[in-house]
């Protein structure tokens, strides 16, 4: 299914994503990266330390859905596939191989980019590329 | 003033993921399909936070240490290992599959979407099932 091309909102956006890295680094000392928030605070071996603020900062990220909709209205475009089963398997995936790899797309792809690492450059191509090719199989091997 | 300031960078960070485009997987996937219903927007979320993360980073850095904490955790391995491309391999695999990294389907919970609410439950396992097997036996292995 198409969708739109968005250059400004998007790069607003990001903009937004990256202010939010800086207060993190600026406030705390800590980057940004979704899966090592929800990995530290789960079991086993929660980090005891850590938990309050990345409780709070994951009420922050579910508050913004809301409050998005109380300010403009609308509801966020979305088109979530439907298919359970696949659903499953890719969630599974991405919680285990972000753990594995230390990082996701804003933990590696915008911060570690943004820091010069050469770690989270060689995971950002990894990952992308493998993307790219899932998407290719699913919507023009499997799918086509 | 601690706690509010991870509350805003959560907030900044999800109206973000919302504003770009990235909480909608058909648009991630759009970006990801090359040889299809091919769409770029999701450069222009990478192109922007970087633009807007690396200056202030660099400028952060140049403090002695963080307003709240005693001192910055950053990442300071170079070395690359098998299992941080093993790792991001099976991490784009699922990105691919569902459209969605753990950011945007966090974030999309309150959207509701019955995808949504498979996909996290589904991800937080992996992340219980690494953190629990995989990380101690790839640690022992290294011992």
């Amino acid at each position: 299914m198409e969708t739109d091309f968005t250059p400004i909102a998007s790069l607003l956006g990001g903009g937004l994503i990256g202010l939010s890295a800086i207060v993190l680094l600026a406030a705390h000392g800590r980057i940004a990266g979704i899966s090592g928030i929800v990995s530290r605070i789960l079991p086993p071996n929660v980090d005891k330390a850590g938990l309050p603020q990345g409780i709070v900062f994951l009420i922050g990220l579910l508050l913004a859905a809301p409050l998005w909709i109380l300010i403009t209205g609308a509801t966020p475009a979305q088109v979530v596939s439907s298919n359970g089963p696949l659903l499953v398997i890719a969630g599974i995936l991405v919680g285990f191989g972000s753990v594995m790899g230390n990082g996701c797309t804003s933990g590696h792809g915008v911060c570690g980019i943004s820091r010069g690492s050469t770690r989270s450059i060689a995971a950002t191509m990894t990952f992308m590329a493998t993307a790219f090719v899932t998407v290719f199989v699913l919507r023009h091997v499997v799918g086509g | 003033m601690r706690i509010f300031s991870t509350l805003i960078a959560g907030l900044l960070f999800g109206t973000g993921l919302i504003l770009s485009g990235m909480a909608n997987p058909a648009k991630v996937q759009n970006f990801l399909d090359l040889f299809g219903t091919w769409e770029p927007s999701l450069a222009f979320v990478m192109g922007g936070a970087i633009m807007v993360t690396m200056p202030g980073f660099w400028l952060v850095q140049k403090r002695a240490t963080p307003f709240f904490h005693d001192v910055f955790h950053l990442p300071t391995r170079t070395d690359f290992d098998a299992r941080l491309v093993v790792g991001a391999a099976t991490f784009g695999i699922g990105w691919g599959l569902g459209g969605f990294c753990p950011g945007p389907a966090l974030t999309s919970i309150p959207l509701a979407a019955s995808g949504t609410l498979i996909f996290v439950p589904a991800m937080l396992v992996g992340v219980m099932i690494a953190k629990s097997i995989a990380v101690p036996v790839l640690k022992s292995k290294t011992v």
